[in-house]
This record gives C-alpha cells, sequence and structure tokens, in this order.
C-alpha cells in the first residue's frame, strides 16, 4: 500500500497517510492537532485547508463549504481529501466557525 | 400541551449521500426504514414510535436540519394554532397532504433564529415496530445497533433567542424548563418542553441563522449509551463526546456524527417536568459544567461545529 507524506506549511508538522485514508485521519492517528477536527463528514467546514501542492482525491463535501471553484483552486476539507501523491498543506483561516479564538484581550 | 402542541414529530435532515446516511440511521442508530417516495427522500422511525415516521432523509450539496415537526392533538387546535401564529405575525406556508408521504397537512413557519417549524394534525398510525398493541412482548427482536427507542429532540443554534421564546412559549404553549443565563442576564441558552420531558427542543445563541446543532434520540439505560459508545468504536464513527453527563437535563449521554457531518445523540434519563416547575437556570460563567458535568470543560467543538 502506498504512504504519502503531507506537510502542513502553517505549522510545519508533517505526518504519513496511508493510500485511501483521508488526510485528517491520517493527523488524528498521529496525535497532531495541526488542522481543526469538526464532524469528519464533510459537513462542517471546520478542517478546511488549502492544497499548495500534490494531487488527491476528494469524498463528499458540504457545497457550502468547498463549493466547486474553491475545489478547483485546493481549497478542500481534510477530512473528505485522499493524497494520490505528497501533499503540501496549509491552514485556513476559520471563517465564522470559532469567534471565541479570534476574540483578543485587552490586558 | 396547554395550547394542543403534543410532541415532536419528525425532523427532515439533510445528507451528502443517502446509502451512507441510510445504513448509519438503520444499522447504528437502529431506526427502521418504512417508505421512500419520488423526491428520493427516505423515511424512517425508531420502534415504539406509533406513526409511520419521525425521520425523513433527504440528499442535498449541504447537511443540516430543513425543518423539525410537532404533531398537535386534532385539526381544531391546528386551525386554532395557525390562527395564533398569523395574529402574532409569523408568516404561515401551507404544505399540502401527502407531500410528506402518509401525512396531513403541515403548517409551517420559520422562526427569527432562522429555523423552520411545521404543526400537523394526522400522521398514518403503523402502530410501534415489531410488538402487538395486545398483549405486546417487551420489546422486538431483529433491532439493529443502538435500538434507538424514540427521536426525541433536536437542538438549534441560531440568534434572536427572545424571539423564538415568545412565539414557543406564548403562541405555541411550550414551557421553559432550563436555561442558561450570561452575567448581564441575556438568556443564551432555552430548553423548552410542552411534554413531562426535560426537552421537547432547545435552542442555543448563535450569530449565523439556522444552524442545527444535532437531533437526539432515547435509549433506555445508561448500559445501552455505553453499548453505543462500543458501536460507534466498532463501527469506526465519528465521535464527538461522551459517554458523559450533561448539567442541563442531567441526560447522560454520547455525542457522535453522522457520514455527512451531521451531529446525533443518544442518551438516557434526564430530569422531568410539571407545568408547576419553575425553569432551573445555569450560569453561562459555568457552561463546562451545565454542558459536560463530569470534565466541567467545554469541549469547543460542542459550540462550533454545526451544520
Amino acid at each position: 500500500m502506498a504512504v504519502f507524506q503531507v506537510v502542513n506549511r502553517t505549522t510545519g508538522d508533517h505526518f504519513t497517510c496511508q493510500e485511501g485514508q483521508s488526510v485528517l485521519k491520517a493527523m488524528e492517528q498521529r496525535d497532531l492537532k495541526c488542522v481543526p477536527v469538526g464532524c469528519r463528514g464533510g459537513g462542517c467546514g471546520f478542517c478546511k485547508i488549502q492544497v499548495l501542492e500534490g494531487h488527491f482525491e476528494c469524498g463528499k463535501m458540504s457545497k457550502r463549504h468547498a463549493p466547486p471553484e474553491a475545489v478547483e483552486k485546493g481549497e478542500v476539507l481534510a477530512c473528505r481529501i485522499y493524497p494520490l501523491t505528497d501533499l503540501i498543506i496549509e491552514c485556513v483561516p476559520l471563517p465564522e466557525a470559532a469567534p471565541a479564538k479570534q476574540t483578543t484581550k485587552n490586558r | 400541551m396547554k395550547k394542543g402542541v403534543m410532541r415532536p414529530g419528525h425532523v427532515q435532515i439533510r445528507v451528502l449521500d443517502m446509502d451512507e446516511a441510510v445504513k448509519h440511521y438503520t444499522d447504528l442508530l437502529g431506526m427502521i426504514e418504512t417508505d421512500r417516495d419520488d423526491q428520493g427522500r427516505v423515511y424512517l422511525k425508531a420502534w415504539t414510535e406509533v406513526d409511520k415516521f419521525s425521520v425523513v432523509l433527504v440528499e442535498a450539496d449541504e447537511p443540516g436540519c430543513d425543518f423539525m415537526g410537532f404533531k398537535v392533538v386534532d385539526e381544531a387546535a391546528l386551525n386554532q394554532l395557525e390562527k395564533d401564529l398569523v395574529d402574532y405575525g409569523v408568516g404561515v406556508e401551507q404544505i399540502p397532504a401527502e407531500e410528506l408521504k402518509d401525512c396531513g397537512r403541515r403548517v409551517r413557519f420559520t422562526v427569527p433564529s432562522g429555523h423552520a417549524f411545521e404543526l400537523y394534525a394526522d400522521k398514518k398510525y403503523t402502530g410501534k415496530w415489531g410488538v402487538s398493541s395486545v398483549n405486546p412482548e417487551a420489546w422486538p427482536r431483529g433491532l439493529q445497533g443502538m435500538k434507538a427507542v424514540r427521536f426525541d429532540h433536536a437542538l438549534f443554534y441560531g440568534p434572536e433567542l427572545a424571539a423564538v421564546y415568545d412565539i414557543f412559549v406564548n403562541v405555541l404553549g411550550f414551557y421553559l424548563a432550563e436555561q442558561v443565563l450570561d452575567p448581564e442576564g441575556t438568556r443564551v441558552a432555552q430548553f423548552l418542553t410542552v411534554s413531562m420531558k426535560e426537552h421537547d427542543v432547545a435552542f442555543i445563541h448563535h450569530e449565523d441563522k439556522g444552524k442545527f446543532h444535532h437531533a437526539s434520540f432515547f435509549l433506555d439505560t445508561w448500559e445501552a449509551v455505553l453499548r453505543s459508545a462500543d458501536l460507534i468504536s466498532m463501527t469506526d464513527t465519528s465521535i464527538d463526546i461522551g459517554p458523559t453527563r450533561h448539567g442541563l437535563t442531567h441526560g447522560q449521554t454520547i455525542y457522535f456524527f453522522d457520514p455527512s457531518g451531521n451531529r446525533n445523540e443518544v442518551f438516557c434519563g434526564g430530569d422531568y417536568h410539571y407545568p408547576d416547575h419553575k425553569p432551573i437556570t445555569w450560569k453561562a460563567e459555568d457552561l463546562g459544567k451545565a454542558i459536560f458535568y463530569h470534565d466541567r470543560v467545554l469541549n469547543e467543538r460542542f459550540l462550533t461545529v454545526l451544520t
């Protein structure tokens, strides 16, 4: 079975992903947290990433979070992509999903 | 039930892949497929439910909940509630009988949190699945997976909780069973009931309209909740959190996701409610304990991962 390297350029983390395994699942198996984990079903948009280099297959994803024009540009959900080659990815800032984390404290 | 709204009757859930979804809701949750329609929708019920269906799955481009329906006691109550909604300024839409198979006419309305609800009086009575209505055995053989007892309630995330409260309490006759108040006294969560259950529908404040947090299914025992956790591992199903206990309602629970990312809950126990009960209040600053009674810490996902 083929094994591919996934490098997260935002965090510097890298991990291996088996053929047929989703990028998010491979990351979780290695106890890494470099991509946010949500529903793991292509529905919530939490694990959105930008694929900078490499090829992959896609499972079904919510069109709200991964519209076809974004998928074309490699903006996909990590829970629903399956590498065909080594991948370089980067994190995409969460949209409305995590307002608490974007709040800055004044003191 | 003072205005004639009786109980949760159905929920229509959008899924990305119908085959995967049907397998999840039947093989894992243990619901029974009762019909399909020419739109490709699949109708399901849990075994103790007396009407033909409680969950309708529809394939769509994005997951979430299309609407939740409440059954009312009779046509007269439906007519009165429809009039009351219109008089209150809530726009209603008529959904003709048989738009959902074997369901009577439905009155649909959208509340200010962005969620659609329906009222209806008639649905085909098929009786409990697998047991007779005369000298019934304790339970039917042949149930799958978690053996869900009934569709119990749903939790929605959205804005304008006060306006939603007014419609459910003042127009539809629900009671506020539990609430979460922030330090300024603003209600940021409301658990509403028309029955003795601690909630039939619940809302938590969120800036985005129309978000679906979970559909919940009742189980008899804590043992059954633990067994569900085993099944979630056996099937490598995406888990959210649990098994644990809620502070709110005190139910014992586990959360997981269907293959399209819609959250499900199975739970047992929980408090009861009579109309003379005053609302239970949880403080927002203790939200961790209110939601997850054992950990007393929120997992970020519970507040932000929605469909």
